[in-house]
């Protein structure tokens, strides 16, 4: 969460909290829905009441106005929460305004601060104040109280006992009563179904709420250990962190798309991409393939799919902005994720340890041996021997049983003196590996 | 240790990676190189002057690990003898290899010593006779390939050493030593 430090005017600005990347830290059941770059927050008061906010992307939020510096090293990330605001005012159209750059003005608390936006660059300010109006009315932030004080009375509903229900309905029991909740259980998944699919809207509403649900069960997760401090099980641990993980693979709460990032869409897209495939990335060994995280993204993301080309161009985007992944063509034309910090030496090491092995010394490895050991896809593991191969660590076998990697046993050969067999070296341990098969 | 004939292979003949050739280009020099030396040892304790790239060599192929050499595996292996001038091709389509472990200038002078060595200086012999015959029986002159010794004498005749002239049968040539 946030620190409750401010500029200026107390509490008006709150640091946000953002992620490696660069992206917001959204809150439960906060879905992004709008970005614009360029814009300065200015204040209409005079004296003004906080420092201006000079050049940086707003992104709206159904909770909340957040500003993140297009310079992460020169100011920090602010936000406004929308509950905050009391007044947006409507942008006076007039000869002026045509010369000026595009501004709308909204009124917060505490202290009824103006603030002005200003819009420097290009994008779509009327879609924008429209979207502002929007959330500011649909008061996402009650709503999320609401169902809290729901689900506490709800839970002292059920110790209604008797015949009437807390409702003030006649309880059914016995036999018609079992058919009767048989009957409304039948209609209600029957309303559920016929609402799911009545229009495309709906359904992007009810995967909503099923995104929702597992972020909820996340946050219950993430808050257990906290309340009880004294439990510090690794094991308990380990599986409350393997679900949490499992939750966040369900759901990517608030996806970035074209409309609510336009002109940014790819930016935007491509740092939401960095902070998914870090989880992914350490689950794959430092590397995963392109086609494999377009197939995880995409699954994690749900109703709002990208396209490859999209993914594509969302990683070549990662060379301009400061993320800590990075896009790696090999050789052979497959690309793949990898971390920056991710060695090919780490691997070498790995495959060296492989096909020293006696047993491996006689027999070579196929791409598929070498996935199972390194748990990678086979397609990753034959671009990580063919760069062993291309670095003297291998060499190949082609038989009509396939491709096989061997310990390049070359090096160790004397030409001078065909017969020769040092005691010591692999060549030594490949004569006597291959001996022990031939007794 | 497996053995063809007579000749002793080395451990890395069962190396399966030996049979493929190399596609990085330090691996397959080493390889060559390796390949080169095998094929001239082979050539020489076994007295093997012609290699048929399509034919069964030897060497080419080990049935204990079941690998056999390409077409452009062989040929590349020879062309690298050839490079060395160890061997030549006997045709533009690279089909026959003469393999030369000694090079001619070699075999000249071993025939030069041959000649010493019998006192045959100002003798005449058949070119028949020097291989076949029992002055060179027991020595590398023995079962020489006709074209290799045929080159070696013409060698020496531009040196003056000798004199070649055509026998009474039209398939035999004479020599005349004047060392």
């Amino acid at each position: 969460m946030a620190s409750g430090s401010s500029i200026g005017v107390g509490g008006l600005f709150e640091n946000a909290e953002v992620t490696t990347s660069g992206r917001p830290v959204l809150r439960r059941n906060e879905v992004e829905c709008f970005l614009l770059s360029s814009v300065d927050l200015d204040s209409e008061d005079d004296p003004p009441r906080f420092t201006a906010l000079k050049s940086g992307n707003l992104i709206l939020t159904t909770h909340r106005l957040i500003w993140i510096p297009s310079q992460s090293n020169e100011a920090v990330p602010f936000f406004i929460p929308l509950s905050a605001i009391t007044h947006i005012f409507s942008h006076k159209k007039s000869i002026k305004s045509m010369f000026h750059s595009p501004r709308i003005r909204f009124q917060a608390d505490p202290g009824s601060v103006f603030v002005t936006i200003v819009f420097r660059g290009k994008g779509d300010f009327d879609g924008f104040l429209t979207k502002f109006w929007e959330c500011w009315r649909g008061r996402a932030w009650e709503e999320e109280e609401k169902s809290e004080s729901e689900t506490s009375r709800s839970g002292a509903g059920t110790v209604a006992q008797g015949l009437y229900g807390n409702d003030g309905t006649v309880r059914m029991v016995g036999l018609a009563g079992i058919l009767r909740k048989e009957q409304e259980q039948w209609e209600s998944t029957d309303k559920s179904l016929q609402d799911a699919f009545q229009d495309l809207n709906a359904l992007m509403s009810k995967a909503k709420e099923m995104v929702s649900l597992a972020e909820k069960m996340r946050q219950k997760l993430l808050s257990a250990p906290s309340s009880q401090n004294g439990s510090t099980d690794d094991e308990e641990m380990g599986s409350k962190e393997e679900m949490q993980q499992w939750m966040l693979s369900v759901g990517i709460i608030s996806p970035v798309t074209k409309e609510s990032a336009g002109a940014l869409y790819h930016q935007e897209l491509s740092r939401q991409l960095a902070d998914f495939v870090r989880i992914r990335l350490e689950q794959a060994g430092g590397m995963i393939s392109l086609t494999d995280m377009y197939y995880h993204f995409n699954r994690a993301r749900g109703t709002e799919l990208i396209s490859p080309d999209d993914l594509w161009k969302a990683c070549t985007l990662w060379e301009k902005v400061d993320v800590p992944v990075m896009l790696r063509k090999f050789d052979s034309g497959v690309m793949v994720i990898q971390n920056k910090s991710h060695s090919d030496e780490e691997v070498m090491s790995r495959i060296r340890m492989l096909v020293t092995k006696t047993e491996t010394l006689r027999t070579g490895v196929t791409a598929s041996d070498a996935a199972l050991t390194l748990k990678i896809a086979p397609a990753m593991a034959k671009e990580h021997l063919l760069t062993a191969e291309t670095k003297g660590l291998l060499c190949r076998d082609m038989s009509p049983d396939g491709l096989r990697f061997y310990f390049n046993l070359f090096p160790e050969i004397d030409p001078t003196n065909l017969h020769l067999v040092k005691d010591f070296g692999t060549y030594g341990e490949w004569v006597k590996a291959t001996s022990l098969l031939a007794v | 240790m497996q053995k063809l004939a007579d000749f002793k292979l080395p451990q890395f003949f069962n190396y399966p990676p030996y049979f493929t050739l190399q596609p990085v280009r330090d691996t397959r020099e080493k390889q060559i190189q390796l390949w080169k030396e095998l094929i001239l040892d082979y050539c020489k304790t076994q007295k093997v002057f012609l290699i048929g790239v399509e034919e069964d060599f030897p060497l080419f192929s080990n049935s204990a690990i079941d690998r056999t050499l390409s077409h452009e595996a062989r040929e590349t292996f020879l062309s690298a003898i050839v490079g060395e001038g160890r061997a030549e091709w006997l045709d533009k389509g690279h089909r026959k290899c003469l393999i030369l472990w000694h090079r001619i200038q070699d075999w000249a002078d071993i025939i030069l010593h041959f000649v010493r060595e019998n006192g045959l200086e100002d003798s005449v012999m058949t070119v028949e006779e020097i291989r076949s015959g029992t002055e060179s029986h027991g020595t590398e002159l023995q079962g020489i390939d006709r074209t290799i010794l045929m080159r070696a004498l013409k060698l020496l005749e531009n040196k003056g050493k000798l004199a070649l002239f055509k026998g009474t049968s039209a398939d035999d040539e004479g020599v005349k030593f004047s060392v």
